[in-house]
């Protein structure tokens, strides 16, 4: 596709600002307000490295209160929360006493591999280290603040919870009061950190700060902000992607309508801006507009069945994702040989915050901009490309989310912050565009298309010899960083979960074959574990009923060299009250279990689903989950995204699918593309296990070890096995 | 000029008589916590109280509303039961993104106005509203504990 902004080509390189540029945003960054001009942004001196510079991210005000400015967005996750108990626990100030904001751009940020995004479960284990060194070494600075006053030793002097204190004379001072001094010393070289078995609020399952405001209405998202003389728009998108808009044949009739200020001709989509959005989208709709078939985007005859086939059909051999000894020998020897496709098709992100993005221009030229986003910085750069502006010239504003789940980065026709700013462009006034739902599904970039062809080998005793697998398609990392990462052959994203298993197979390999897709493709929630894991452990249990073995005896056999996943596999099976496969009568009813393992975000995770069948439908009643982050920060955010990513894992695979014909997708609102309710949300139990290892992720890993347990116990139940996602698409009879 | 009494008090508002009572709220009235999320009577996150009922404002024509006692998230503690749910979902630790929660929270009062001491089925049949963070666990045991709380 042609004539668009290359997403992610600006994210490998860093984000680009300049020095200059960066005064405007961090002048307000000062901690306390009596903190020294000079302090605040010393021109000319070389950028100090990301996530070092205490006044970046802490705020002491004169009133008492704690501000945090944050790398990352709070969507749900707890990232705000977990960023204030890892500040707090070294600052020694009680977590409950911040507020936590995400930061404007600004390179002290970039503290993710030196880039800065809310993505790929990385927020905690990438910061976790500078949070507590600038917590740890903004106490320093307050200790040395006050050591000054009293004319006494640091070393004489404790903190408790917001104060300084000398014990000897009794006195002690609020952070509040040593703000303007502390920050006027430089940091230390070096600091102390506190002893990790002295943790209060580390480890612990601490409160969420922002539970009030999200249970009575008062947290903003995106879509609620409005400023002074704002008008609103609502857009109507192309039929497909490519085509453009020719005449407006009712133009007269829209114009009259209530509200309307004007009518405008955008990119991919015309627009109406009016004095309310309802009046606007009403007008939108009612616009009759010619769309001619126009140069590039989506072909007219694409469709989700076309692009299966076509990936069935491809037999290039690709390039080598993994190889482990001889697999054909290994397969050519064999006492026995079996072979499955399995495949899953493009996924909504479907969060319930539809897309809006709020665009102002003010009197001295610069722009100021609210949208949902994931990558400040990204979006602060494509922003200044879209209004003609110099990056430090946008003041990019991230409000909370209303759910990402990935749907948040910059995809090509996928955001509407170019339509905001062109329409206030336009029509000299501050706009909101929001996108209805229905706008919404049709402009949502997409969870890839996965295809893999398996064949594996198993001996006369049923183990396995050799595994073999072409991974067909296109996964987003390819396709938004290829060119930045030198066009690598093996695209990791659509090859993880797949590769690098924990199970003793001798000979194996992983072939990806890079097919694309054009689709607009997505990164979503554990992305290309999103349905790698559903393919490997359901062929796995393929497997062991080829070899007549029991699934969980026969992974327990495998990971006979990974004792950390057959710990955890022996703790979910623990968990779930000992493993049991059935089919067994529980509840009147006959059910069965599945297991499976995903390892994701440096993060280990075994699962157990129990199912049963009704009136032909899958029922999940049961899910067991054992989680091993390595090491943690809040067990409550844990348990808590465990459950989410176990309802957003059994949604996608029960329910999801989004079918493009004649290059659009054809489902536009929840009626025809239905996500889980309450009524499919299964009992959910969690475990959580610290094996010292590296800390992992929590937001995404969670997810893909559900559809295959689930796909497991179906089989277990049925003798069915789902090779094809959703499992709406396929009917069971009566067990 | 149509007449609401939104929170208690009287609002006169100047709109098409067919404008949804969600975009009244949000837009007219900048009301924001009472949210968008379908338009069209799925997910459940516009929900207000409609002389006690759980209604979904994204379909209700604002001319419909009129005489109505409306109730929307902004005013739900000064409801005795209200207050209990929003007390039952802050000790839960119910709310993810939270973008739906205006309208759960609104969908568990009205509940438990109704039916003090519901059921297992009646929770299931009350609430609807949809979740795509997956907190329908966390919402099940903030109503039970918030009937539960004398
Ligand atoms: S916005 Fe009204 S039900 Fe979804
Ligand atoms: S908490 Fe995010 S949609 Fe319910």
């Amino acid at each position: 596709m042609d004539g668009m902004i290359p997403p992610f080509a600006r994210a490998a390189a860093g984000p680009r600002l300049s020095r200059r540029g960066l005064g405007a945003a961090l002048g307000a960054l000062v901690l306390g307000a009596s903190l020294p001009r000079r302090m605040a942004h010393a021109e000319g001196a070389a950028p100090p490295p990301p996530g070092t510079r205490v006044s970046a991210f802490l705020e002491i005000h004169p009133d008492g209160r704690f501000r945090l400015l944050s790398p990352f967005v709070e969507g749900g996750q707890g990232i705000a929360t977990t960023m204030a108990q890892i500040m707090g626990e070294e600052l020694d100030v009680d977590p409950a006493r911040f507020e936590v904001e995400c930061a404007p751009p600004g390179l002290d940020y970039a503290v993710v591999d030196g880039m800065r995004m809310t993505g790929g479960s990385s927020s905690t284990r990438s910061s976790y280290a500078i949070m507590r060194r600038l917590g740890a070494t903004a106490r320093d600075m307050l200790l040395r603040a006050a050591a000054t006053r009293w004319k006494v030793r640091p070393e004489q002097l404790v903190t408790e919870n917001g104060q300084v204190l000398h014990r000897q004379s009794g006195r002690r001072l609020t952070y509040a009061a040593l703000a303007g001094e502390a920050m006027a010393l430089p940091p230390a070289e070096t600091v102390r950190l506190r002893d990790p078995r002295t943790f209060r609020y580390i480890g612990k399952p601490f409160a969420r700060l922002d539970m009030r405001d999200k249970s009575t209405g008062r947290a903003a998202y995106s879509i609620d902000t409005r400023v002074d003389g704002m008008l609103q728009a609502a857009v109507q998108h192309a039929p497909r992607i490519g085509a453009e808009a020719g005449d407006f044949l009712n133009e007269a009739e829209v114009r009259a309508m209530p509200g309307v200020h004007s009518i405008h001709r955008l990119k991919d989509a015309v627009a109406v801006v009016a004095d309310s959005w309802w009046r606007a989208r009403r007008a939108v709709e009612t616009l009759k507009v010619d769309w001619k078939p126009g140069q590039g985007g989506l072909p007219e005859d694409f469709s989700s069945a076309g692009m299966l086939a076509a990936l069935k059909a491809e037999r290039g051999t690709g390039a080598v994702a993994e190889e482990k000894g001889d697999t054909e020998a290994a397969l050519r020897g064999a006492a026995k040989v079996i072979e499955a496709e399995y495949d899953a098709p493009y996924l909504s992100h479907a969060q319930l915050e539809p897309p809006s993005a709020l665009a102002r221009f003010n009197a001295d030229g610069t722009l100021d901009l609210w949208l949902p986003n994931q990558m400040p910085e990204l979006f602060q750069g494509a922003a200044a490309q879209v209004a003609g502006l110099k990056p430090e010239e946008v003041r990019l504003h991230s409000p909370m989310l209303g759910g990402f789940f990935g749907r948040h980065f910059l995809y090509d026709f996928a955001n509407p912050f170019q339509q905001a700013i062109q329409l206030a462009q336009a029509v000299q006034r501050p706009v909101k565009v929001i996108w209805s739902r229905e706008e919404e599904f049709a402009r949502d970039a997409v969870r890839p298309m996965g295809f893999t062809r398996f064949r594996a080998g198993l001996d006369a005793n049923g183990m396995p010899v050799g595994l073999q697998a072409a991974v067909v398609g296109e996964g987003p990392i390819g396709r938004y960083f290829g060119a930045a990462m030198g066009n690598p052959p093996v695209d990791p994203s659509m090859v993880e979960g797949i590769v690098e298993r924990p199970y003793a197979i001798p000979n194996r390999r992983i072939d990806c074959v890079r097919h694309p897709q054009p689709a607009v493709i997505a990164f979503w929630r554990s992305v290309g574990h999103s349905m790698n894991e559903f393919f490997y452990e359901s062929f796995l249990d393929e497997i062991a009923a080829a070899g007549g073995k029991d699934p969980f005896a026969l992974r327990m056999e495998l990971l006979k060299d990974s004792p950390r996943q057959r710990d955890l596999l022996r703790a979910v099976g623990d968990l779930s009250g000992g493993w049991k496969r059935g089919p067994y009568e529980a509840e009147g009813g006959k059910r069965a279990r599945g297991v499976a393992l995903a390892s994701a975000f440096n993060t280990e995770v075994a699962t157990i689903a129990e199912v049963s069948i009704a009136e032909g439908e899958v029922q999940v009643h049961e899910v067991w989950v054992a989680i091993d982050p390595g090491s943690i920060v809040n067990p409550a955010i844990i348990t808590n995204q465990v459950q989410s990513a176990v309802a957003l894992g059994l949604s996608s695979s029960l329910l999801e699918e989004v079918v493009y014909e004649k290059g659009a997708p054809q489902a536009r609102n929840f009626d025809a593309y239905p996500i889980l309710n309450r009524t499919r949300m299964p009992r959910v139990r969690v475990r959580i296990i610290e094996s010292g290892a590296p800390m992992g992720g929590i937001g995404e890993p969670g997810l893909p070890g559900v559809p295959p347990a689930v796909a497991n116990a179906v089989a277990a139940l049925t003798g069915q096995r789902v090779r094809s996602l959703p499992f709406s698409k396929t009917r069971f009879g009566a067990v | 000029m149509i007449e609401l009494t939104i929170n208690g008090t009287t609002r006169q508002i100047d709109v098409e008589g067919d404008t949804p009572l969600l975009w009244v709220l949000r837009d007219t009235l900048g009301m924001t916590g009472t949210k968008y999320g379908c338009g069209i009577a799925q997910c459940g996150a516009c929900s207000v109280l409609l002389d006690g009922q759980a209604t979904r404002s994204c379909v209700t024509p604002v001319e419909s509303a009129v005489g109505a006692q409306i109730t929307t998230i902004e005013a739900i503690e000064t409801l005795p039961v209200g207050k209990k749910v929003v007390a039952a979902w802050v000790g839960g630790e119910v709310p993810q993104c939270g973008y739906c929660q205006s309208g759960q929270v609104i969908a568990a009062t009205a509940l438990l106005q109704q039916t003090p001491k519901p059921t297992d089925e009646d929770i299931a049949a009350a609430m609807t509203n949809l979740c795509r963070c997956g907190t329908y666990n966390n919402i099940a045991d903030a109503v039970r504990h918030a009937a539960s709380a004398a």
